[in-house]
């Protein structure tokens, strides 16, 4: 494997559609959310495609993902399918979880992705126990371990990263800085603004990466995997990123202005990376509305698929509250 | 050198030996069992339960794990969740409270929230209770809070024949187990029958039968209620005597069908009596035996203090045997 992006017209028109296909999978969330038959939270990830787009081009199907619970780009990056992601939020039994998580708990067995964590750090020392078990096995595995910048303020971090070089554990620590904990800015609640300093105090080599730039992302990515396959030590990646959207569904945004967020719209992963495109001539004219067209049918399926599927009979709610075995 | 054969005599063991014997059946019988846990291997645990498995059975499988509980339990869970038979040690229960999250927000919650995908097949030990004269932050008796969580096995191990052989059966089940050993009985001696080489984890057992009066038990109580069964018994009252052994599942048959024969209980335990396991048996009965009793529901529990360091005080915190026997006489033959 090498770290330097394939820039043929191919891979180039894959990462614009896994994008788009995620911002079109979440705009039909939001009128899913209005309609409420999506409940709850929904933490959308509009702004921050490029993170997981970028990361995933960079992993093999042995490889494990350790999510977030803004993870419905996680997931689709990865390769889990819409339908069953749909399925979930809308409690489902055919969702990836038989509805039993919904939007902040996806889980996929077959792909690795050890769920959407909604207790902010949580799924750090989680990353520990999978690199470390694929270690002992002789699994030539990377972790891929997301969280966003608020799990820094947890101790549950920094005993992570103490650990993971301690023990020399393969895996990718992905910091999506979207630069707000909630509401909290990275400069109220961060003594040390710099997470790359902070991996680096634990002697993990570290790289700060426009998250906003989906190239070089999967370039920073597959450099840092391919470093990490070679020495089984762990790295980390700091994405610069944003968030366009509020928080959840409810958020009146009075810790942010208006100003700021049409400035960060501007450099947004999709119009950005199009916009090169075009520039560069590396997509016919017409096809980004060709492509938006199959996602729109693609999304349209998980929705009847969704749909379609059957509840859960409340006979069966206590099932897997102990686990009558282990799945193989 | 050939020794005489001689039919196998019950093994004398301590329980401190007993639980060590247990890891190093599990360590031999599975490659993916391994040990984690701070001061487990070169330090040879803090309780010494692991002393000498590291040069046993080497750094790869012994793990000595920095001051990090929620790091270190959490990866517990993960390595669960990836395939392997983690053993987590965690000194004290009131340490295991800097991995509450852990346990409680993954340990727990993934098998459920994944729709069955995932199993967390992980074993935590840890160390419970008073009486060592070490206060208020490495006394107490939590192991109920734990018993109230759906999803977890709690298991508290009294006799050593358990604490040999309810680590082997926990490593068979497929969800988080917790198992508490109480502090006061890593030096008590047991015997186990040689013939024995396995137990349930599932059931209460009768320790001594009785017909006057049930006292209901578990892990550190269990031989201060059992002393004060003796006193009783000089006294004309036969007590009967459950080891709860688990506390979740609870197995509630095994205590109903105690408590219909003597129609008179006081449960005993030293934890905090508010909110207890304690509480959680007597209302059960209440719900399920209310009219089969002769006399009121009774509790033996700790007092509703952080545990003071002072030895007297201490000692006047935690049920003893005396006590025990006062509240069973007085339930026998009310004043």
């Amino acid at each position: 494997m090498t770290h330097k992006v394939h820039l043929d017209h191919d891979h180039l028109r894959h990462l614009l559609k896994a994008m788009i296909r995620i911002r079109r999978f979440e705009a039909k969330c939001v009128e899913l959310y209005q309609a409420q038959k999506i409940l709850g939270f929904l933490h959308l990830y509009d702004g921050e495609e490029a993170v997981s787009v970028g990361v995933m081009e960079a992993l093999e199907p042995q490889d494990a993902v350790i999510a977030t619970y803004r993870e419905h780009g996680q997931a689709l990056a990865r390769g889990v399918d819409p339908g069953c992601l749909m399925g979930e939020m809308l409690g489902k039994l055919n969702g990836c979880c038989r509805g039993r998580g919904g939007s902040m708990h996806f889980f996929h067995r077959e792909h690795r992705f050890y769920g959407g964590n909604a207790i902010v750090g949580g799924g750090l020392p989680l990353a520990l126990g999978v690199a470390l078990a694929d270690k002992m096995q002789g699994r030539r595995a990377v972790t891929a371990c997301f969280f966003g910048d608020g799990a820094a303020e947890e101790g549950e971090f920094h005993e992570t990263l103490n650990f993971a070089k301690l023990w020399r554990l393969p895996i990718l620590f992905i910091c999506e800085n979207n630069l707000y904990a909630m509401g909290m800015a990275v400069e109220r609640a961060e003594a040390d603004t710099d997470f790359v300093h902070k991996a680096s105090s634990y002697r993990i080599e570290g790289e700060r990466v426009d998250g906003m730039d989906v190239v070089a992302v999967e370039s920073a990515a597959r450099k840092a995997i391919e470093k990490i396959r070679a020495t089984s030590d762990p790295f980390f990646l700091e994405c610069r990123t944003y968030r366009f959207r509020a928080h959840s569904m409810f958020d009146a945004q009075l810790y942010r202005s208006k100003e700021e967020v049409e400035a960060w719209r501007k450099k947004g992963p999709i119009v950005r990376f199009q916009a090169w495109l075009e520039e560069n001539h590396l997509i016919k004219p017409g096809e980004v509305l060709e492509m938006e067209k199959a996602i729109d049918a693609e999304v349209a399926r998980a929705v009847a698929f969704a749909e379609a599927g059957p509840l859960e009979p409340v006979s069966d709610v206590e099932r897997f509250v102990t686990m009558e075995d282990i799945p193989a | 050198m050939n020794a005489p054969q001689e039919p196998p005599s019950p093994l004398r063991l301590t329980y401190r030996e007993a639980c060590k014997q247990a890891l190093r059946q599990a360590l031999h019988a599975d490659p993916r069992v391994f040990l984690m846990g701070e001061d487990i291997g070169r330090y040879g645990g803090c309780y010494a339960v692991t002393k000498g498995l590291l040069e046993e059975f080497g750094e790869d499988r012994i793990r000595d794990t920095p001051l990090s509980e929620s790091a270190f339990v959490g990866a517990g869970i993960g390595a669960a969740m990836a395939g392997m038979r983690p053993i987590v040690e965690i000194m004290t229960v009131n340490f295991s409270l800097l991995a509450l999250d852990q346990i409680l927000n993954n340990a727990v919650t993934i098998p459920y929230m994944s729709g069955g995908q995932f199993a967390v097949p992980l074993v935590i030990r840890m160390a419970t209770g008073g009486g060592r004269r070490v206060a208020a932050q490495h006394s107490h008796s939590l192991e109920g809070w734990y018993a109230h969580i759906p999803g977890l096995r709690i298991l508290t191990p009294a006799m050593v024949e358990d604490a040999r052989f309810m680590l082997i059966a926990a490593l068979k089940d497929p969800n988080p187990t917790l198992i508490f050993e109480h502090v006061m009985l890593y030096n008590m001696e047991g015997d186990i029958d040689p013939a024995i080489t396995c137990v349930d984890m599932d059931q209460a057992k009768v320790r001594r039968a009785g017909a006057d009066v049930s006292l209901i038990t578990y892990g550190g109580s269990l031989f201060k209620t059992l002393d004060a069964a003796e006193r009783l018994s000089k006294e004309g009252v036969e007590a009967e005597v459950v080891d709860l052994r688990a506390l979740r599942p609870l197995d509630t048959k095994t205590i109903l069908e105690s408590v219909v024969k003597t129609r008179r209980c006081i449960i005993i335990d030293e934890a905090w009596r508010s909110g207890s396991i304690a509480a959680e048996i007597g209302m059960r009965i209440a719900e399920e035996a209310f009219f089969e009793l002769d006399a009121p529901l009774r509790r033996v529990c700790g007092r509703e203090v952080p545990m003071p360091y002072a030895a007297h005080l201490e000692d006047a915190c935690l049920p003893q045997s005396e006590a025990i026997a006062a509240a069973a006489l007085d339930l026998v033959r009310p004043s």
